[in-house]
């Protein structure tokens, strides 16, 4: 492949030919630069697994000051709202049911009397769980209120325990290093960009090639003698000036709108980023040559970028999931780049720190493009 | 360049599997010549033109097309063909000018070429008012004088045309057909396909092809007396008959 | 009616034949519930953590030894300076730091109080908290058998029951999205693709100017694809049962009817997008942002609406997804039936019969 300045030109008036045709296209432009905007407004907003305002319920069949002590702890957190009382078992399970309330907590009779004559005493929480995860988090927050309601009443009626002061005790204080507010939108809005920089590269460069395929143009193009390389460059540099594009827009809003930090230097983002997108963009092409219809390319891109979003770690760790899965994550790009961009923005990490990550992502470069040129063929 | 063959093809055939669509076909085609190529649908029109062009690789047999081999020199042969289809038009979300400046850019034409050549058939066809249209608000019949006038941007040696009036009135047809001409006499070749016979009395010669096999081929008289009928048509429907 | 079932055949033929897209269209929703149901998961296993062992004495070993015999944690490295604890964070690998003060055993005995600090890597902040949570639990795990002999008076105990889900399972949460997902994918996505695709190529008008009404070739566009979601909506609650334990609770029979209610809403707005797009590519992008998107994430689907602000939860309202998903935990999990349900399917069945008053209008104004 010869880099001449006829070459370059050839490849220059193909990228001149799709800029026409993208910006064009009017439904396309909205495509392109107002959903991203929305995407990443929206999906900061709503994709949080952080679990506020939980509605609790109450049955207090004792109604003692204890009681009412106990109900009024949980009314004043910031965690929970009250949905009411319910007079019965039977109906607090049925607002459980019906979904009126996530936790109904039910204070026996004789709460505040086996406390104080049997110094024990028991209360019954129940939670739904069908959201496992977000019912550990609210079993958490109830086993706290009342621990702190338990040792306070303890304080309180017996202020000077002699045994107390054996007791050993492991203090532990957390810090939580770079997001001290432990904010979600930190730590989405830069996945989402890079789901967005995907989902756009990978989709309109896979639609692209099948397009010509379909209006007929494709073969008018086998038949010039324009070059299968100078083809592709000139297909895919449109599409990759606009994946860069749609990244650095999508850190600016990051950074003004939501103000995600930018603790390393964007060049390894960029540098990064210059790589991934090939990898994408190779892809596509190496899909459009399988396929006929638009609709075929688009299923298939669907399918794949579904896949590699899920496991990517972009929602849940990737820690998390069993060894089996762990191993098909390690052939996905979108992980890598996730876990780039977090790094880099977030912690600063530099060159040195991200390049196990940038030398898998070249090989992938390399393997993807490689096969999508030798699949793409003039003739028959 | 051996003398003035434009094209010439020698035992050409193309198998897919065990079903041969060109069958060992020869001919020639001299410089300046509208050669028109016949045949049902399905007879192997198509793919013998495209191994003309460079898109389809012969099973055996030899052909050169303006001069150059189709095995080993396909590269150079599509710098000096022209080609257009009925399937291709232009692009439609591009406008005139900018379909020409982008071909005549593959074929590597400068600026100021392209620009000069644009300016010609934009005046020849007097269609100066909606060169800057965009190619999809256009009627089909000036798509396909268009296409074919962006397919002469880099003065090609050898034009092949597929159906190139398919779907077009009469009229236009006959422009189209002024075009051809206009183009022979300044010495381009030009290979056509088509299935409207009357089409076929317009071409230099003709050959018919039959399952694969050239069945006939000569000027449309000579034809017409050898099968002793008085129209293109009726030779077809003979030879097509069998 | 014998013209109308040879058209919805021609249908059928057109689906079948399109290997690579049937394919997709079963592979998917498998692919998908099983990556949901192992893969994608919040539980926190084996979290790489290091330790900064300042005091190096038996209870700084002992609890080390705890930590790393938990299945949550595994100790990827010891360090030796506090130096170190940005740059490993910066690699990536390690989630914690936890550090020992030193002389850690002498001050547990001697003023019955030691510190540990736990550093976290907070850019994910929901693994943070997990992992303080934890090495929380392991901590007063480890203090309770320290002072085993002394009783604390005055105990307030909680007994907690999880009801309908008690091992906290994710999957009771995702095989209701999933099924919804799909559902809307196929038929609302696949009925305006095949519908706009045939006004693309021109063949929409051949239909429309042959006797058939334009009603029937609207309906003998859409029903392969109804019979296409229930079979998808079957493999999925098969999968679902065989596969992840998920409870059957409730009626088959109503599951089987909000379902065809709610395949009949998505397969409408299909319709809509149809009329109001001229390119498939449009129409695509039309079912994949405005429907596609939404329903994964505001239908309380992975995120919890609750959690969301103000304006998306009034948002969330109006999806249909979010109101079949309440129905399918409902029957699936929690085991009620119409008496409790029938205010979503209500809301369900007018948002079903809005849409397909909508599309028909739409579509009329199409055809003159």
């Amino acid at each position: 492949m010869r880099l001449s300045g006829k070459n370059m030109k050839t490849i220059l008036i193909i990228v001149q030919k799709e800029f026409k045709q993208i910006f064009r296209n009017k439904a396309m432009l909205p495509i392109i630069f107002i959903v991203p905007i929305i995407q990443i407004l929206i999906l900061s907003y709503a994709a949080t697994f952080e679990v506020k305002e939980v509605r609790l319920g109450y049955i207090d069949n004792d109604k003692s000051s204890y009681s009412r002590d106990l109900i009024s702890k949980f009314e004043v957190s910031t965690y929970f709202t009250l949905t009411g009382e319910y007079t019965s078992q039977k109906e607090g399970q049925d607002a459980i049911q019906k979904g009126k309330t996530d936790v109904i907590l039910e204070i026996p009779s004789n709460f505040e009397r086996n406390l104080i004559k049997e110094k024990q005493t028991a209360l019954s929480v129940q939670i739904d769980a069908i959201n496992g995860a977000a019912a550990g988090v609210e079993n958490g927050y109830i086993t706290q209120i009342i621990q702190g309601f338990n040792n306070k009443i303890r304080m309180d009626l017996m202020p000077y325990q002699p045994q107390q002061q054996n007791v050993k005790r492991i203090q532990f204080t957390p810090s939580f290093w770079y997001n001290q507010t432990l904010d979600y939108k930190t730590f989405m809005v830069p996945g989402i960009i890079v789901i967005l920089v995907t989902m756009i590269t990978f989709f309109l460069s896979g639609m692209n090639i099948v397009r010509e395929k379909e209006i007929g143009t494709l073969e008018q193009m086998n038949v010039t003698p324009i070059k299968k390389h100078q083809f592709i460059i000139g297909k895919l540099l449109p599409f990759w000036i606009l994946g860069i594009f749609i990244l650095f827009f999508g850190m600016n809003i990051g950074r003004f709108l939501f103000d995600v930090p930018l603790l390393g230097s964007p060049v390894w983002i960029l540098l990064f980023s210059s790589i991934y997108i090939l990898v994408f963009l190779g892809m596509g092409f190496f899909i459009s040559n399988f396929t006929d219809t638009q609709q075929q390319a688009m299923f298939i891109a669907w399918f794949f970028v579904v896949i590699f979003i899920l496991m990517s770690g972009l929602f849940t760790p990737i820690e998390s999931m069993p060894a089996w899965a762990q191993k098909i994550t390690e052939f996905n790009p979108v992980r890598y780049f996730i876990e780039v961009i977090r790094m880099v923005m977030l912690k600063g990490s530099g060159l040195k720190d991200i390049m196990p990550q940038l030398i898998k992502i070249s090989i992938f470069a390399v393997v993807m493009n490689f096969l999508a040129v030798i699949s793409y063929r003039k003739t028959t | 360049m051996n003398n003035n063959k434009s094209i010439s093809v020698q035992n050409l055939t193309k198998k897919f599997g065990n079903f041969t669509a060109v069958n060992a076909i020869s001919f020639e085609v001299e410089k300046g010549e509208i050669f028109g190529f016949l045949g049902a649908n399905g007879a192997g029109k198509t793919t013998a033109m495209k191994m003309l062009i460079g898109i389809s690789k012969p099973t055996s047999g030899e052909a050169k097309v303006a001069g150059f081999d189709v095995y080993k020199d396909t590269e150079k042969i599509k710098k000096n063909i022209g080609y257009m289809s009925q399937k291709f038009a232009l692009y439609d979300d591009l406008t005139v000018r900018e379909n020409a400046r982008f071909y005549g850019g593959i074929y590597g034409l400068s600026k100021k070429q392209i620009k000069k050549k644009t300016n010609e058939f934009i005046t020849e066809l007097g269609i100066a008012d909606i060169a800057d249209n965009l190619v999809g608000s256009l009627p089909l019949g000036w798509k396909q004088k268009l296409a074919f006038s962006v397919s002469l941007i880099h003065e090609p040696k050898v034009v092949f045309l597929d159906e190139p009036t398919g779907g077009v009135d009469p009229i236009t047809r006959r422009q189209f057909w002024e075009m051809i001409y206009k183009q022979a006499d300044n010495g381009t070749t030009i290979f056509v396909t088509t299935h409207y016979m009357d089409e076929a009395e317009y071409c230099d010669r003709v050959s018919i092809m039959v399952e694969g096999k050239i069945e006939a081929l000569d000027t449309p008289e000579n034809l017409r007396k050898q099968y002793g009928v008085d129209s293109m048509n009726a030779v077809f429907l003979k030879l097509a008959r069998g | 009616m014998k013209r109308f079932i040879g058209f919805i055949k021609k249908e059928f033929y057109h689906i079948f034949r399109d290997k690579r897209s049937l394919f997709i269209l079963f592979g998917m929703p498998i692919a998908q519930i099983l990556l949901f149901g192992f893969a994608v998961t919040n539980e926190i296993n084996n979290v790489k953590v290091a330790i900064y062992d300042k005091a190096n004495d038996v209870e700084s070993l002992k609890l080390i030894q705890n930590i790393s015999a938990s299945q949550y944690f595994e100790i990827d490295k010891m360090i030796y300076d506090s130096s170190e604890i940005e740059s490993i964070f910066k690699q990536g690998q390690v989630k914690a730091v936890l550090v020992f003060e030193s002389d850690f055993a002498q001050k547990l005995t001697k003023e019955n109080i030691a510190n540990i600090q736990i550093i976290t890597d907070a850019t994910e902040p929901n693994t943070a908290t997990t992992i303080i949570n934890y090495i929380g639990a392991i901590l007063q795990k480890y203090q309770a058998g320290l002072n085993k002999t002394i009783q604390m008076p005055y105990q307030i105990k909680a007994e907690t029951r999880m009801l309908y889900n008690p091992e906290l399972k994710s999957v009771f949460m995702f095989v209701p999205g999933v099924m919804t997902i799909i559902l809307m994918l196929v038929s609302a996505m696949m009925t305006s693709i095949s519908i706009t695709r045939e006004k693309e190529i021109g063949t929409m008008e051949i239909l429309l100017v042959s006797p058939l009404k334009p009603s029937q070739v609207i309906l003998g566009k859409v029903f392969p694809y109804i019979f296409l979601s229930i079979i998808n909506a079957v493999v999925i609650l098969l999968l679902g049962f065989f596969i992840f334990g998920m409870p059957m609770q409730g009626g088959f029979l109503l599951l089987g009817l909000e379902s065809i209610l709610f395949i009949v809403s998505a397969l409408a707005l299909g319709i809509l997008i149809s009329t109001i797009s001229e390119t498939q590519q449009t129409a695509m992008m039309i079912s994949l942002m405005g429907l596609l998107l939404p329903v994964i994430l505001l239908s309380g689907f992975i995120f919890p609406i609750a959690s969301m602000p103000k304006a998306l939860q009034i948002f969330s309202n109006i999806i249909p997804a979010t109101w079949y998903i309440i129905i399918l935990k409902g029957i699936m999990l929690k085991g009620v039936g119409i008496a409790i349900l029938w205010k979503e399917t209500l809301i369900l069945f007018g948002m079903t019969l809005f849409f397909i008053v909508l599309s028909i209008k739409k579509y009329k104004i199409r055809l003159e």
